[in-house]
Order: structure tokens, then C-alpha cells, then sequence
């Protein structure tokens, strides 16, 4: 499989990464090294293999659906490129 | 006592009940070797008068009798982990500014343990790279010099193995998600261990690879190693992944007996290995035989396939951790222009907030996990790396107590040496190291020798999960046989 310049663009507007027409064909000459690499995997026989999640056999923990904590809307805020009035700001979203 | 910042976390421990120093005096030391160290980059923020602040209680405390081991003991801090208060911007532009309101429960540990923050170190952004290139701060530079070349440190714990090399600090913390801690270990001459995944919380940790990710210590010592893991364990109800194992007290485990353990060697590693390399392999097993432990030749079949399935699993999961920045919550936000909507302002803010190496893998994350390539890329490498965690499996059930094996293909090498428009060249610095992160093991690298330039070259063990006071007894058995005491010279 070979990344073409669309798909290029593509998965840059995926990744919500703004990148210059410009800069296309590098970007899939870059992405089509690494996705070569990668290649090597289809040597392997994974027939019957189930798909590794983590690596130590647990059952993730469970705790009980109570709010633990909370009242901090300052400190949450309080990196924030642009909050107002106790929110978040952005650009408009809607037209 | 002079030079109080070369002590070990062991001496420096047993110096400051006895009286002989105080944890201000050790810390003066430290920022005094930080304020002289400008030329390796390693501090990236320094926090002096938290330090000594936390020296002065530290003191009081010792003189109560209150001590814990990691009490008074000046520590520096890889920029990934969360200080409340303190800059914490894992090498990225996009965290630029970037105050954490929470601390991380590793830190939170170490202080409560009463050691010394002395400033925030450098690593690659958001921990992707092996060369300590990829930082918005810049490289960091390796103590480690034998011409007129600038070495790497390694990465992506470059500044923590800089630092810890240099003497600017007693100890550091370090996370190794495809070897971050133990190759840079390995190029500056220390000490570095990654525990078993879920030994130490990941909470307040940046996230590069949530499946991968496990901090440790970066220390002179095995056996500062093994105090310094006592002291960052924990079981933490804030990670779902942290593991409900008791930590024992892992430097009363170090009994430097090994008769009768079978150590592993695998026999893939040899293939295309440097002789340098292969020749410091067959020395530490030497050793290891000679400590009274058997030798035995075991395989580890997938080995080669280690590397691609990494880089395929950690792009995908980066991908998703980092789409939490966005210019909304923390961090930058890009100069809008007119007209410029929401989805403008996350591409802009993404495309000057990250590097080009972080760039890159996001996009291969977001490639390798899109319809139509999820089956074909990273099912098929969770497959195999089901398969790669069997081949280990396999070995220990086979009663191998550890495995040694080479922890870099060769030594520090120039910084900028590498081809930058070919990232794949980079990524196999991380041949050796990889593996074990996918299999969640715990191991150490351990300094072992010098190449024939005087560069240092290491071994690493790999252990049993959970059982790193094991590990560790059988690195401290290497590390006394090598007898390596080599320091770098000072030139900065």
C-alpha cells in the first residue's frame, strides 16, 4: 500500500493537522518510508492470534459510580488559552 | 565533604543521618553543578527556591527522626511529569505556558518521601525520539565528549541521563515507553530501569502510549535504583492500570547472590550485531557465569518483528492521547484569521504547536487506525504482538530466572548525525529495547564497558513481572563485576 498526495491531505485534516500543499509530497514520501517498514508484519502468520489490548491479564478496576470529586471550575479554567464567564471559549461553531 | 552532588542516593542517605551533611548543604551543591552545566541543557526550568525550601524541611525532618530513605535527596524531574505549579510542557510547544493545577502521583510519592525537586528536565517532545532532538528547548547535550562532536544523550529521557551523568543531581525520574530510560542510560554511563507496566502509576504523566508508558528511575547506582523505585511505587486508585502489587522493600532483596539462575541469552539478537557490541554481550554473561549463575541459549522468535509492530501500535495510541490538544483547554492556541472557525483554529494550533517527529506519528496513528487500514496495520501488529509476549512467555516457563541482552546497537552517537528525512533510521536505535515495552516486562540497563573511543556501552536485563527486587539483584551482580567507575571529564 502506498500513501498518494490526497491521501496525504486527508490524513492530515484527520489528525487535525494544517499542512501546506507544498508540503504534500514530502509528507507522503515520509509516511510511505515509515508504512514500508511496517510492512514486515505481513510475513507473520497471525492465523487464530487474538489482537493483544494490554499486557497484564486484569480486569481493568471497577469503583462505584459516585462523584469523587469536583467544585473546581478555576483551576480547570486556569490554563486556558480563552475562558469567559466560567467557560471555555472558542470560535464560533455555528454559522 | 566536598563535591556533595557526585554522592549516590545511598551515601548521600546514610551522610545525612549521620550527621556528616544536610540536605541544604547536598542541594546548594546541586544548583551550584546546575548553574555550571548551561552548555548540556539538561535543566530546562530550574525551581531554586522550591528546592530550598523542600532541603529545609527535609532537615527538620531528619533531625525528628522522621527519615525515609529518599529524604533530603536532590532529585531533577523529566519535563513529562506533572508538577503542580511548575511548567510541565513535555518538550512541546503546545504546552507552552502550561501550569499543572494536580501533581503527579509519582512526584507526589518522592515528595512525600521527602526528596528535592530541583528543576524540570529535558526529554524529546512528548517523549517521541531517541536523540533528545525533537525538544522545543533544544537538544540536550551528552557529558560524554572524545572529540570535538556534541553526543546525544539518547532520548527520550536525554536531560534526566545528562543530568544524572554530570552530577548535577543525585538521581532523576525517567519514563521509557520503547526504551526511554534505559538508552539513555546506556549512552551517559548510569544506571536505568523501566518497571513492570502497572508498577508505578502513570497518573499526572503525560501520556505518550498508554499501553507502553512506565516511569522509572535513572540513577548511578543499582542499588540508588532499587531505593528510588521503593520510594516512586505505588498502588494508585487514580490509575485503572496500576497493578494491586505490595511494594517491597527492594535494597534489602539485593543479596548479590546469583548461583544457580538461569539467565537467557537470545540468540535473534545476534543478528547483524556490531562485533564491539556482541564481544560486551559475551563479557557480561561471562560474568553472570562466573557469579555462579547458568547460562542458557533460548529464542525469542519474533523478535525482529518488535520494532515495526511498536511503530505501528505507539503512533496509534499517541494519536488518540494527543488529540487533547486542541488550543481550548491549555496550552497554545494559534493567531486566528479572519473568519477562521473552529477547525482552522485546531489545525493551525496543532501544526505550529507540534514538532515535526510528533507531526509525524500522530498522522501514521491516525493512518494505521482509519477504515480501511485498521485490520491490515494495527490489528495485524496487536497480533503479533500477542505473539511476541508468547515467545517470552515461553522462556520463563522454560525457568529462565533473566535475560541479558545488548541495550543499544552502538554508542552516543553526534547529534544532527542522523538523517532527519528518514525517520526509520532513528527508529532503529530502538532495536533492543522496544520489545519489552510490548511485553509490559520489567528491565534494567546496566554500564558495562567503554568502546574503543571511551564511550560507555551497557547491558540490559530483562526480569519476570513484577519481581524488579530479582532484576535488580542480578544487575547489581553485573554492575560489580564490570566495575565500571568511568565519569566523564568535565568540559562545559
Amino acid at each position: 500500500m502506498s500513501i498518494t498526495e490526497d491521501q496525504a491531505r486527508k490524513v492530515a485534516h484527520l489528525a487535525r493537522i494544517a499542512v501546506d500543499d507544498a508540503a504534500l509530497p514530502a509528507l507522503a514520501r515520509e509516511l510511505n518510508g515509515i508504512l514500508h517498514f511496517m510492512e514486515q508484519l505481513s510475513e507473520v502468520d497471525v492465523t487464530g492470534v487474538e489482537p493483544m489490548t494490554g499486557v497484564t491479564p486484569m480486569r481493568l478496576k471497577r469503583r462505584e459510580d459516585v462523584v469523587t470529586t469536583g467544585e473546581m471550575a478555576d483551576k480547570i479554567l486556569s490554563n486556558a488559552p480563552d475562558a469567559r464567564e466560567g467557560f471555555f471559549a472558542v470560535p464560533k461553531v455555528v454559522e | 565533604m566536598s563535591d556533595l552532588n557526585t554522592l549516590t542516593i545511598a551515601d548521600a542517605r546514610d551522610a545525612l543521618r549521620k550527621g556528616d551533611t544536610t540536605a541544604v548543604e547536598l542541594t546548594e551543591a546541586c544548583l551550584t553543578a546546575i548553574e555550571g552545566a548551561g552548555a548540556l541543557n539538561a535543566f530546562v526550568h530550574k525551581t531554586p527556591e522550591m528546592a530550598r525550601d523542600m532541603a529545609r524541611a527535609a532537615d527538620a525532618r531528619i533531625k525528628a527522626g522522621d527519615a525515609a530513605p529518599m529524604t533530603g535527596i536532590p532529585l531533577g524531574i523529566k519535563d513529562l511529569f506533572c508538577v503542580k505549579g511548575v511548567p510541565s510542557q513535555a518538550a512541546s510547544r503546545i504546552l507552552e505556558g502550561f501550569r499543572p493545577e494536580y501533581e503527579s502521583t509519582v512526584t507526589q510519592n518522592l515528595w512525600n518521601a521527602g526528596a528535592v525537586m530541583l528543576g524540570k528536565l529535558n526529554q524529546d517532545e512528548f517523549a517521541m525520539g531517541s536523540a533528545n532532538e525533537s525538544s522545543c528547548y533544544g537538544a540536550a547535550v551528552n557529558p560524554w565528549k572524545v572529540d570535538d562532536r556534541q553526543l546525544t544523550p539518547g532520548g527520550s529521557s536525554g536531560g534526566s541521563a545528562a543530568a544524572v551523568a554530570a552530577d548535577l543531581c543525585l538521581a532523576a525520574t525517567g519514563t521509557d515507553t520503547g526504551g526511554s530510560i534505559r538508552q539513555p542510560a546506556a549512552f551517559t554511563g548510569i544506571v536505568g530501569l523501566k518497571p513492570t507496566y502497572g508498577r508505578v502509576s502513570r497518573w499526572g504523566v503525560i501520556a505518550y502510549a498508554s499501553s507502553l508508558d512506565q516511569a522509572g528511575p535513572m540513577t548511578k547506582t543499582v542499588r540508588d535504583a532499587a531505593i528510588m523505585l521503593g520510594a516512586m511505587a505505588s498502588v494508585d486508585p487514580q490509575d485503572s492500570t496500576s497493578a494491586d502489587v505490595a511494594v517491597p522493600d527492594y535494597e534489602s532483596l539485593l543479596t548479590g547472590d546469583i548461583r544457580g539462575k538461569r539467565i537467557g541469552i537470545p540468540r535473534e539478537y545476534r543478528d547483524g550485531l556490531p562485533p564491539e557490541i556482541e564481544a560486551l554481550w559475551d563479557k557480561g554473561a561471562a560474568m553472570l557465569r562466573d557469579a555462579g549463575a547458568q547460562i542458557v541459549d533460548i529464542s525469542l522468535p519474533h523478535t525482529k518483528y518488535a520494532l515495526p509492530a511498536y511503530y505501528v501500535i505507539a503512533p496509534a495510541e499517541a494519536s488518540s492521547n494527543l488529540a487533547r490538544y486542541d488550543g481550548v483547554r491549555y496550552g497554545r492556541r494559534a493567531k486566528l484569521g479572519q473568519g477562521d472557525g473552529i477547525t482552522e483554529m485546531y489545525e493551525k494550533t496543532r501544526a505550529e504547536g507540534f514538532g515535526p517527529e510528533v507531526q509525524r506519528r500522530v498522522m501514521i496513528g491516525t493512518y494505521v487506525l482509519s477504515a480501511g487500514f485498521y485490520d491490515a496495520y494495527y490489528n495485524r501488529a496487536r497480533k503479533v504482538r500477542a505473539l511476541i509476549k508468547r515467545d517470552f512467555d515461553n522462556a520463563f516457563a522454560e525457568g529462565i530466572d533473566a535475560i541479558l541482552a545488548p541495550t543499544t546497537p552502538s554508542a552516543a552517537f553526534g547529534l544532527g548525525a542522523m538523517d532527519s528525512s528518514d525517520p526509520v533510521q532513528m527508529y532503529l536505535n530502538d532495536v533492543f529495547t522496544v520489545t519489552l515495552n510490548l511485553v509490559g516486562l520489567p528491565g534494567i540497563a546496566v554500564p558495562v564497558g567503554q568502546d574503543r573511543q571511551g564511550l560507555p556501552l551497557g547491558l540490559q536485563l530483562f526480569g519476570r513481572p513484577f519481581e524488579e527486587g530479582e532484576l535488580l539483584n542480578h544487575a547489581l551482580v553485573l554492575e560489580r563485576a564490570a566495575g565500571f567507575v568511568a565519569k566523564p571529564d568535565r568540559w562545559w
